[in-house]
């Protein structure tokens, strides 16, 4: 997409949306802006729904203002509480149905390669945990194994917390949640293993606690996808109302988690998509 | 791989000046259709009675002619995957049936309501425990109130006609949602007729997604938000509103779907000796066990006339009202054990008494013509 094609017609700029004059004045298009410029831009999220102190808006947040091309990248989503978010983002985003993303997305993106060869468009999934780990898992890894040039964005908050709160794949073993009303008895899905052995090239998680990390996670996940194969990132972002812990708490939550040393920051690259981020990355610098 | 050329209108695929025959089987009869259709998009998963089609369809794309095709993980996925492609703003198909039909069932409802223009097959199939492989209409039943505009074909030229045409319809701006094209698996896809197809040296025109009612989801236009505030799941009046505008609206296009059926199938039926007191109303091949009955009943002094409904939804209602005026009874032969097609035909036609749901054959038992004779003798009664 080129910033012309969303130009205001001279005379209208009164009667449109005060958000889309700011976009189309002051958005990310055709910007090379990131984290550091956040406040500064006017961002894709406009006022969202979500609860207070909802690690999940604020890495979407941070996921937006991250994108390497955000005129040129379509965002796949699932039903959860993202879902409910997306109506407020200001690029072209799907919401298929409750763990399809990663099939939706493959043909998404197999079909923009055929109509725009010479001009990457991005892909990026970005679900909940229960929509990837659990009822989206075989379309998730399958995904991976056909090497899609997609990248995933698991925002794992450890629960179904659209629904109220149930026990998913990735609540933590023994998380009293609802139907888990004796605690969750099987350790988390072990997706970064999964997706590593399915063939991505890509692999991090990540939080929102640390803006920098969560950033080139999502930048490297993107162009690795665009150019080598597929990728995962993990975002852990608590949820305070389902975890019942203070808004005001969230980023505490996800530090006190790290330095339990139940949640780390980790990265495996493929060489293959080592050499490429090197040749990449060199460039900008 | 034939060089083709794509046709400027077209109708010039539908009517071409050149035409030949051929001997074939269903599934050969798709692969037919799809060479011609331009698709730059196949997905599959196999199925029986589907996957033969399918197999044909690959090897399409191995000769060149579909520039991208694979196998999906699931038919949920793989409605999900084409889902996809069709929101990218290109020409895609796939076929499916029985089981698979169902398991994907989630996407058929919202296919119709993201105006994608997805054509499908759908060879139909026993759906019960135990197992079943057999030829069995039951799953149309379920389909019928998905929001997508659905076809039946009788035989093997039906359905290369209908696959064709289905994208010809499906993708007319006022319409845009997605047609399924519907037959009776076996009966149809393993068996041979002889099929009168177009040249495969010309193609249809292809695809234009700007003139889709909804934008393409490639950020090559302002992002609207397709899905914005009042579509999500707020509890206000706006919210309700959008909801059931937008339901109305599918069911709107569907309507607006007529005018294009009649442009290139013809009509939503068909009639043969329309003026009979006795009225053989059908789908499928339920239409050519009754073109034999009839042949048997002429043959005893019975005046029997055919109706061959050949679009579902929109449903012909008005045609079938007037049809129905003069006849003193309307016989329905089905190949399922819930009788759809009756149920369909009793809900819009006065004093339904006259409606005879039977014969019915189900659990993939074929349906000798004698059945249907039999039925039609039971009616001469009420003709005197
Ligand atoms: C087929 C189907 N089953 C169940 C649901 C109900 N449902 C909606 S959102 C959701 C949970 C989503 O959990 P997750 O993916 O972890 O996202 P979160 O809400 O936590 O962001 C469920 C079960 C649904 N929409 N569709």
């Amino acid at each position: 997409m080129t910033k012309q094609i969303f130009r205001i017609a001279p005379g209208f700029e009164e009667i449109m949306p005060e958000e889309y004059r700011e976009l189309v004045t002051d958005g990310p298009y055709d910007r090379s802006v990131g984290v550091a410029d956040l406040g500064t831009f006017k961002e894709l999220l406009e006022e969202h729904p979500l609860c207070a102190g909802c690690g999940l808006a604020l890495s979407l947040r941070l996921f937006l203002a991250s994108l390497p091309a955000p005129a040129d990248t379509v965002v796949v989503g699932s039903t959860g509480c993202s879902a409910i978010a997306f109506p407020q983002v200001g690029l072209h985003n799907i919401h298929g149905l409750f763990g399809n993303q990663n099939a939706i997305a493959s043909g998404l993106k197999r079909a923009l390669k055929l109509r725009f060869p010479d001009r990457p468009k991005d892909v990026v999934v970005v679900a909940g945990d229960g929509a990837t780990a659990d009822i989206g898992l075989e379309m998730v890894m399958h995904s991976w194994f056909r090497a899609e040039n997609i990248a995933t964005v698991m925002l794992d908050n450890e629960a179904y917390a659209n629904t109220g709160g149930q026990e998913s794949g990735m609540s933590p073993r023994g998380a009293v949640l609802n139907m888990a009303p004796t605690g969750k008895k099987f350790e988390k899905v072990a997706m970064p293993e999964i997706a590593r052995e399915s063939g991505c090239a890509y692999v991090a998680v990540t939080s929102p606690a640390n803006a920098r990390r969560f950033e080139k996670a999502i930048r490297r996940a993107i162009l690795v996808a665009r150019d080598v194969g597929p990728t995962y990132v993990q975002v852990f972002c608590p949820c305070p109302t389902n975890f019942k812990f203070r808004p005001d708490e969230t980023l505490g939550v996800i530090r006190k988690r790290e330095k339990e040393g139940v949640f780390q920051y980790r990265e495996y690259i493929t060489p293959e998509a080592q050499q490429y981020l090197a040749a990449s990355e060199g460039e900008k610098r | 791989m034939i060089e083709q050329r794509v046709a400027l209108m077209v109708d010039e695929v539908f009517q071409p000046t050149r035409c030949e025959s051929r001997f074939i089987t269903g599934s050969e009869a798709v692969k037919e259709a799809i060479q011609r259709s331009n698709i730059t998009m196949a997905i599959a998963y196999p199925i029986t009675p589907q996957s033969e089609s399918m197999h044909l369809v690959g090897d399409l794309y191995a000769e060149g002619y579909i520039p991208d095709y694979f196998r999906g993980e699931s038919e949920f996925a793989v409605m999900g995957q084409v889902a996809g492609a069709a929101m990218g703003g290109v020409r895609v198909f796939t076929a499916t049936g029985g089981p698979g039909t169902l398991r994907a069932f989630e996407m058929f409802p919202c296919w119709a309501g993201m105006r994608l223009p997805i054509v499908c097959c759908f060879f139909t199939r026993g759906v019960n425990s135990p197992l079943s492989i057999q030829p069995d209409t039951i799953e149309m039943a379920f389909l019928l109130d998905t929001g997508i505009i659905m076809l039946h074909a009788e035989g093997a030229q039906d359905l290369y006609d209908f696959t064709l045409r289905a994208f010809a319809i499906a993708e007319q701006t006022d319409v845009h949602i997605p047609v399924g094209v519907f037959a009776d698996g076996f009966f149809v896809t393993h068996t041979r007729e002889m099929v009168t197809v177009g040249p495969p040296d010309v193609k249809l025109p292809p695809y234009d997604p700007h003139r889709s009612p909804v934008p393409a989801m490639d950020m090559e236009g302002v992002p609207v938000r397709h899905m914005r505030d009042p579509f999500v799941m707020k509890s206000n009046f706006i919210s309700y509103a959008a909801h059931a505008s937008w339901q109305q609206e599918i069911l709107a296009a569907v309507e607006r779907s007529r005018k294009y059926v009649h442009e290139y199938l013809g009509g939503l039926l068909e009639t043969e000796n329309e003026e009979a007191d006795i009225l053989i109303m059908a789908a499928g091949t339920a239409v050519s066990q009754s073109r034999e009955a009839i042949q048997l009943a002429r043959a005893q002094g019975i005046d029997v006339g055919l109706v061959k409904i050949k679009c579902l939804r929109p449903f012909p209602t008005e045609e079938i009202q007037h049809l129905a005026r003069r006849a003193r009874a309307i016989v329905v032969p089905e190949f399922n054990r819930v009788g759809w097609l009756a149920r369909e035909i009793k809900s819009v036609v006065e004093d339904n008494s006259r409606v005879v749901g039977a014969p019915r054959v189900f659990g993939g038992m074929t349906m000798p013509s004698e059945m249907i004779l039999a039925q039609l003798q039971a009616c001469v009664p009420a003709t005197r």
